[in-house]
Formats: structure tokens, C-alpha cells, sequence
């Protein structure tokens, strides 16, 4: 089992002849991923090494009934590209895209709050991954160990990588993977990705990589507290963040006090989260606790 | 991307949200002859962006034409050192002068967007003039949060919520929804990051002036403001920081002595608190990107180097889409290209690692490759020791 996605998903790409959306659909298809459209406008009729290709979502949708859309397009029309998938009803819309405005976000969270079949993950994430049956995003196709029992959730890509390798190294498979997006607004949050690890039988346990910014982790401490019946190893990152900075993603910054790596801590602590103190030992952590 | 006061003021003349007569000048003599339309006495201003500027010496009322003068001379050209600053303070290279105005009550104003709810929220207090963080600190109750969704944008029943909150006498109320209003808009139509008005000052004949102005535009979104690209001050950039911007690369600089290069900002920020743990400071932030390259690398290297803190490095790179065989050829040719004379520590990971250390290792230079992330920062902890 897994969360999210598996061999069912039926993907379409958004942005599908750019060229990260050429080279990253690729990739999909070589890890087994069923793509079955894409979508440019101005390039409908076309193919993509035999991928049909669509002038709009709502035309893709009709004709492939995808249940799943990955968007690579530039930042200033990636919150039109997620509206538009949320107007056609596609179950998981995720959005590797970095650099979107926040007011852009700001809007899209709102519409998609009237729309509670859709899930948005990301943006400025590096997609999803359930080992060995589909991957949507940019995650390296090496990564990863089919079978579980771990669930991954993390804000950052590179540490979502450094967290799977840790884990197949010890010996540990992955149910599923899930970059939610360094964004300081995003579609997914912890809360939904344990909600779901939580009621996936096959998932025994979750790793769960925060980092300084916002208060995502804190709730997500107090969810864990209160609900999962399943252990969660915690790593925060940024403990030596300068405040007032932003730390690389738009949404790792520690500001006005709020959002320091310290508080984060103390959160995963009292909510009886594993914490791991070093990043280099996530994976050895994991193992001990399983 | 911060903006100085006189340019958000600009914004807020625009959005009629009302300000005191002021002149921007760079010099002393253009700061006397912008003071000479103006009506005495006036405050002195330094345009740096950095709050905290009065305790730094940086604002001075001037009730004469030869204070003026000798105010001009003190601050311009000084070095501003303020709590948000950094003990090496800023150097001051244009100066505000401004009208004063009778104040008969001091109030704080805010925009901001909040990440959890997805609103713009208005944050407000009576306590004005005072450092909002210490307000929020020890006299919550005299803060006032407001929610606007946009959605629906702002409307009456916001207004008043502010309004009765900050107990606005009747009088200026017109005026004050006027002020929310042409705020709320400029914060929305500028894709804003922050809007803070303290002291929002309410004068002895019931009319509104934002006496002091601070505005950060959202960088995600400079591509639809020109008109904000253009207020870029590079007086404030961080020598490094701005060569490092020309490359793509996203690097802040810091005070320790460990140079570290590493793609992707999550990993980058845990490889600086690794550092730390075994007691060693960093020297930078670097992310060269999660699909970092040979180029990206060569330029991560010059700005690294160009910092003279840094004792050694630490190269931390996660191989994924670019394989670490590609990568350490990179490395060994950014190396070579930029005369590396400072030992560097080598941790890579992921996709073809085995053949990206032979790589290194028979390149022929010092590299000193680390098994894993805690082996790397112990072994360049002890170069710097």
C-alpha cells in the first residue's frame, strides 16, 4: 500500500514540451510512471515521444481521464497552470515550479479550499515518490526502496534524497515519499501526509524533515500527539539560520522570533517524536526505532 | 526586495495614504536646499534598510537652517550601526528630510500575509512607536489581528474592526478607512511581503500621516514590478552576496571560517548546523541548486574563495539527476580553473558515487574525501581547529 499514488496513477504534464517538462516526464516514464497526456497550450496535436499532447487541461482530461497532474511551467503562469487543474477536478495536481509569488499562492489556496476532491502538493517541491509503482516530480529515479514500512515527508528535495538513502541503507523500504514544498504556502502540509501514513496499513513508520519557517511543524507535533498511532523519527534543519534571512526556500525564515528550529524542536519533543539530532544518523535513528 | 522609506512613501502618495512634505537628497548641499522648501523644523532622516535607525544616531530633529547643516554632515557618510544591522552597521548614502507635524497620538500599523491562514492580516496597536515584538511580548492584549481574505478583499466590517480596536476618535474615522483602504491595495497590487507604518500618527487637528514607512515587495514576484526593480539600492547588497546573485547562486554570508557548498537549501542548511555540532562555525549559506552543475560549482568555488574568513571547505553534494561522477569532474575542473589553495573536504552521495571518488581521488589534488556527512564535518573541523 502507499498514499497518494501507485501504479493507477494516470498522469498528465503540464508544461509537457518545455524543456524540464520534456526531460522530467522522461523520467516518470522510465520509472514506470503512466503517463498519458500532456498539455502546452499552442501545442495540441502534437507528441511527445508519443504522449499525446493538449491545448488545455479540460481537453486532456476528456480524452485520457488522468487522475493525476504534474506542472513544470515557468513561475509567473504556474498559479493559472494549478487553477486550471483544480477546475478539471484532477485528484492530485502537484507542482514542482519554484519562485511563484505568495500572493498567486494566496489565491489558489483559497479556490482550492472549495474544492475538497483535489489535493495540491507543493509548489517548489520535488514531487512524490512511492518505490518501485510510480513517481510524479523531479526525485532521482535511483532513489528509494519498494515495499515499505517507512512514510517520508519533508520540506526540502536534497533532504528528502538524503533521508531515502539513509533509510534503503539501513535496510529500510519507503511506502511513500512526499516533498510538500519549501514554499511558505502550500497545498499539502505534514498534517495531511501523517493523516494518510497514519491509515496506510502498511506504513509502520514515519520521517518527518521540518526545517526554520512558519509553524507547519508545530502543528503537525500536536496533531502527532493527539492521533498517530505509528512512531514519527523528526530532523528540523536551519538551527543555525541567521534570522531575518531567507534560507534558499521562500518559506525557511526565521522572523519577528516565530519559526526558530529551536521551538520546532521543542515541539517534536513533548509531542514524543523521535528527534534526531543529526542529520547524518536519521536512517540508523529510523532503524532503532522500527 | 526591502525598499528604502522615501521610496515607500512614493507608493503610499500614490495610494493616497497621507505623508509629510519631504525632499531625498545625497549630499550635503542637496539635503540643505531640499530643507529649504521645507517648512523648519524637520526631522533628518538616514535611508538605509535597517529599522532601529533613531537609537543609531541616524534620525535628528533639526528646528534651525544651521542644524540643518550640521545634522546633514553627521549623518550622511556615517556609518549606521543598528540592532538589526549587524555590529558592522551601513554606510549612510541618502538622507530624508522631512516636515514635522503636531502629534497628538502614536499607533502601529501592519500588513503582512499570513502563511497558515493564506490572508493578508492587518496587525494594529495603540502601543505605536514602540518595538512591536516587545508590544506582542508582554502586552498581547494590545494588539489587534485582522484577517482579510482575498478573495474578498477588504471591506467595511474589516475597517472597523481596526478602527474601533485602536478606539479612533470619530473625527478621523473617514479619513483612517481611506488610509486601510489605499494600503490594502498597494500591498495587494505590489505583491507585498510586509507594509509597516510605526508610527502611524494621528495629529492634534484629527488627520492621518504614516510618519515612518517600511515595505518589503515578495522577490518571487519582481517580474511583474518593474517600478520596484528599479528602487534597487546596491549600496545594501552584500558584496558577495550580489556577485553570488549574478550566478543564480543562493548564498548568504556568515561568520565563521567553514566555506561549504552544497545543492539544495534544505541540505545546505542542515550541512551549516552539522558544522556547528562539531564546533566549527560556518563561513556561508550556499545552494548551488538542487540540479547543480560543473558551472554552477566553478562559480560556487570563486565566491567562497573570495571570502578571506574561510580556513577550509566542505563540499556536501547529494547526487541525484546530475550523477556524482559528472559532478566530481566538476569539482576537479572548478578546482583547477580557480588555483585552489585552501584544503577542501569532499562528501558525495547518491547516483555513481563510487566512480565520482576514483575521480577525486586521482585528480591529483588535496581533496580529502569523507565517507559520510558526520566524517566530513569532523575532518574539516580539524582543519580549522
Amino acid at each position: 500500500m502507499s498514499v497518494f499514488l501507485d501504479k493507477n496513477t494516470r498522469l498528465l504534464v503540464q508544461g509537457i514540451t518545455g524543456k524540464e517538462g520534456q526531460f522530467h516526464t522522461r523520467q516518470c516514464v522510465a520509472y514506470g510512471t503512466n503517463v498519458v497526456a500532456g498539455m502546452t497550450p499552442g501545442k495540441g496535436g502534437q507528441k511527445m515521444d508519443g504522449i499525446p499532447v493538449y491545448n488545455s487541461v479540460r481537453e486532456a482530461a476528456e480524452a485520457t481521464k488522468p487522475n493525476a497532474s504534474m506542472i513544470l511551467v515557468p513561475p509567473p503562469f504556474a498559479a493559472d497552470a494549478i487553477i486550471e487543474a483544480i477546475d478539471s477536478d484532477i485528484a492530485l495536481i502537484v507542482c514542482i515550479t519554484e519562485g511563484i509569488p505568495v500572493m498567486d499562492m494566496m489565491r489558489v489556496k483559497n479556490y482550492l479550499a472549495q474544492k475538497p476532491q483535489c489535493r495540491l502538493v507543493g509548489p517548489n517541491c520535488p514531487g512524490l515518490m512511492t518505490p518501485g509503482e510510480c513517481k510524479i516530480g523531479i526525485m532521482p529515479n535511483s532513489m528509494g526502496k519498494a515495499g515499505g514500512p517507512v512514510g517520508v515527508i519533508s520540506r526540502s528535495g536534497t533532504l528528502t534524497y538524503e533521508v531515502m538513502h539513509q533509510l534503503t541503507e539501513v535496510g529500510l523500504g519507503q511506502t511513500t515519499c512526499i516533498g510538500i514544498g519549501g514554499d511558505p504556502i502550500n497545498g499539502t502540509n505534514f498534517i495531511d501526509c501523517l493523516t494518510a501514513f497514519n491509515d496506510d496499513p502498511e506504513t509502520k513508520a514515519v520521517v518527518m524533515v521540518g526545517e526554520i519557517g512558519g509553524n507547519a511543524e508545530e502543528d503537525a507535533c500536536a496533531f502527532i500527539k493527539a492521533n498517530m498511532d505509528i512512531p514519527v523519527v523528526g530532523f528540523i534543519a536551519g538551527l543555525t539560520a541567521p534570522p531575518g534571512r531567507r534560507m534558499g526556500h521562500a518559506g525557511a525564515i526565521v522572523s519577528g522570533g516565530k519559526g526558530t528550529a529551536e521551538a520546532k524542536i521543542e515541539a517534536m519533543k513533548a509531542a514524543g517524536v523521535h528527534h534526531c539530532d543529526n542529520l547524518g544518523k536519521i536512517g540508523e535513528l529510523a532503524k532503532k526505532v522500527f | 526586495m526591502k525598499i528604502h522609506e522615501y521610496q515607500a512613501k512614493e507608493l503610499f502618495r500614490k495610494y493616497k495614504v497621507p505623508t509629510l512634505a519631504n525632499g531625498v537628497a545625497t549630499t550635503v548641499d542637496g539635503i540643505i536646499a531640499e530643507a529649504a522648501k521645507l517648512k523648519l523644523p524637520v526631522a533628518v532622516k538616514a535611508q538605509i534598510h535597517a529599522g532601529g535607525r533613531g537609537k543609531g544616531g541616524g534620525v535628528k530633529l533639526a528646528k534651525t537652517a544651521e542644524e540643518v547643516k550640521k545634522y546633514a554632515n553627521e549623518i550622511l557618510g556615517m556609518t549606521l550601526v543598528t540592532k538589526q544591522t549587524g555590529p558592522e552597521g551601513r554606510l549612510v548614502k541618502t538622507v530624508l528630510v522631512e516636515e514635522g507635524c503636531n502629534i497628538a497620538k502614536e499607533l502601529y500599523l501592519s500588513f503582512i500575509p499570513d502563511r497558515a491562514t493564506s490572508t493578508v492580516t492587518i496587525i494594529a496597536s495603540e502601543a505605536g512607536g514602540m518595538d512591536i515584538e516587545d508590544v506582542a511580548a508582554n502586552t498581547p492584549e494590545k494588539i489587534i489581528k485582522v484577517q482579510i481574505n482575498p478573495t474578498t478583499g477588504i471591506k467595511g466590517f474589516h475597517l472597523n474592526q481596526v478602527a474601533f480596536g485602536l478606539n479612533m476618535p470619530k473625527e478621523v474615522l473617514k479619513e483612517f478607512a481611506g488610509v486601510l483602504r489605499g494600503l490594502y491595495q498597494l500591498f495587494i497590487d505590489y505583491d507585498c511581503s510586509m507594509v509597516e507604518i510605526n508610527p502611524l500618527v494621528i495629529t492634534g487637528d484629527n488627520h492621518i500621516i504614516a510618519l515612518d514607512a517600511k515595505l518589503d515587495v515578495d522577490s518571487n514576484s519582481l517580474f511583474r514590478h518593474p517600478d520596484i526593480v528599479a528602487f534597487h539600492d546596491p549600496n545594501e547588497d552584500d558584496p558577495l552576496e550580489a556577485a553570488a546573485a549574478k550566478f543564480n547562486l543562493n548564498y548568504i554570508n556568515l561568520d565563521g571560517n567553514v566555506g561549504n557548498m552544497v545543492n539544495g537549501a534544505g541540505l545546505a542548511m542542515a550541512t551549516m548546523d552539522i558544522i556547528k555540532q562539531v564546533g566549527a562555525e560556518p563561513a556561508n549559506f550556499l545552494d548551488v541548486g538542487g540540479g547543480a552543475d560543473a558551472e554552477m560549482v566553478e562559480n560556487g568555488f570563486k565566491i567562497i574563495l573570495s571570502d578571506k574568513k574561510v580556513k577550509g571547505i566542505l563540499i556536501n553534494i547529494f547526487g541525484g539527476i546530475l550523477r556524482c561522477d559528472v559532478l566530481a569532474q566538476g569539482v576537479v575542473q572548478a578546482a583547477k580553473a580557480v588555483n585552489l589553495n585552501i584544503p577542501v573536504v569532499v562528501r558525495m552521495e547518491g547516483t555513481n558515487v563510487e566512480e565520482g571518488r576514483r575521480i577525486l581521488k586521482e585528480s591529483g589534488l588535496t581533496l580529502i574525501t569523507a565517507k559520510n556527512l558526520a566524517d566530513a564535518a569532523e575532518k574539516v573541523a580539524e582543519i580549522v581547529k
